[in-house]
């Protein structure tokens, strides 16, 4: 039951995009078209939930072992960047096709502060590791579903007719605003 | 003399031309998390000024040794380094402070507005202009987050830095400036706005 409330909480109540805030640059970028909107949505669902595992291993077996809270914040975005490179020489290799339709996007997570935020989030909260691969699930669930949901109104949007000054970001961060209200709503499903 | 005027003009450039946020649209995370309200606001554009500073003095030092290839990877090991010690001291200090910014002073690592600065310049000029144009960008940064938790803070509880402007019975705050579909909001109506001056004043019409 604790495993289904973290991994609601992660994908629609705490929504790392429109609740926390985090990966917003990705947000902001890549949803403009709904394929590759949902192309990043599942590359980084995939490095999340591996990311989950990576960290609370280094955690666990590294940093609290041996005491070294002050490498925490390096250690994990160097474990982030190297796993990232892995994934796409394993891509590269067993799936040519995919690592195609991913292309730009796989290098661009290293830099996607919700991979990292959720790795800090894990280790802040003491998840288990059962725990830590649902929230990492969850959360990149969340991520593809807020990124569908944002570039499948932008689409529409190429019709309507905005100010000249509100164009680009600014109506795009008012969308997000709407959308974050939206959700807000679901916070009644659960008091975590 | 002529150098003094360049010096000024790239730490200008990081405030208003090329602002990091209004302009550029980099770095939103800590921007929408922390500008709920003006102290947190302060805190995270001081550090996130402290980290750029000394990490575009750090990268501009190392720029000639460090070879092309593993050049991000030294960039962000620097950036993390200035993190950590920007987070512990929060800690040791303002552990008030550093409870309400919670993983947000550890996120400024990825702060793609610190890896642009040392990306675009810090790699390819000396020190002092490095720092010039840091410390514009930083200055550029925490001016606009003041900004935005200013008119947050007041219409979301009625108070500036903690202390009461508006009191309850004269005006009802607006809870929902305080949440998170407020910062969205905020934001795109202040580059909205901020766009309407700057470019198309006049023209929209």
């Amino acid at each position: 039951m604790r495993l289904i409330l973290i991994f609601i909480s992660a994908a629609v109540v705490n929504n790392f995009v429109l609740a926390y805030f985090l990966g917003i640059c990705p947000f902001l970028g890549v949803s403009k078209r709904l394929d590759t909107a949902v192309n990043m949505g599942f590359a980084t669902t995939f490095v999340m939930t591996l990311t989950a595992v990576i960290t609370w291993l280094l955690n666990e077996y590294v940093i609290i072992k041996f005491n070294l809270p002050f490498l925490q914040t390096v250690s994990y975005i160097i474990a982030i960047a190297a796993l990232v490179q892995f994934v796409e020489m394993f891509i590269k290799k067993s799936s040519p096709p995919l690592y195609r339709s991913l292309g730009i996007y796989l290098p661009l997570i290293t830099t996607n502060c919700a991979v990292l935020g959720l790795a800090l989030f894990a280790s802040l909260r003491e998840y288990s590791f059962i725990e830590s691969v649902f929230f990492g699930v969850g959360t990149g669930v969340g991520f593809t579903l807020a990124l569908i949901v944002m570039s499948g109104i932008r689409e529409e949007l190429d019709f309507a007719e905005i100010p000249k000054s509100l164009q680009g970001v600014p109506i795009t961060l008012l969308i997000a605003g709407m959308l974050a209200l939206a959700f807000m709503g679901f916070a009644g499903l659960l008091s975590v | 003399m002529a150098d003094d005027k360049s010096l000024f003009s790239v730490f200008k450039n990081g405030i208003w031309t090329e602002n990091t946020i209004t302009v550029i649209v980099l770095g939103m995370c800590p921007t929408l998390a922390t500008s709920n309200s003006a102290s947190g606001a302060l805190a995270m554009g001081l550090a996130a000024t402290f980290v750029i500073i000394c990490s575009s003095a750090m990268v501009s030092m190392v720029r000639n040794i460090v070879p092309g290839g593993v050049r991000i990877a030294a960039y962000v090991l620097i950036m993390a380094t200035f993190v950590t010690v920007a987070d512990f001291y929060l800690q040791a200090f303002f552990p008030e402070m550093s409870k309400v910014l919670g993983a947000y002073v550890a996120l400024i690592v990825v702060n793609c507005m610190i890896l642009a600065r040392a990306e675009i310049f810090a790699c390819k000029n000396g020190i002092a202009p490095s720092m010039a144009d840091a410390l514009g960008t930083g200055i550029g940064f925490t001016w606009v987050l003041l900004v935005l938790s200013f008119i947050r803070e007041i219409l979301g509880s009625g108070s500036i830095f903690g202390f009461v402007i508006l009191s309850e019975n004269v005006f009802n705050p607006w809870v929902v400036m305080i949440l998170p579909p407020g910062a969205f909001i905020t934001l795109g109506l202040f580059i909205g706005g901020i766009n309407y001056f700057t470019k198309h004043r006049g023209a929209s019409r």
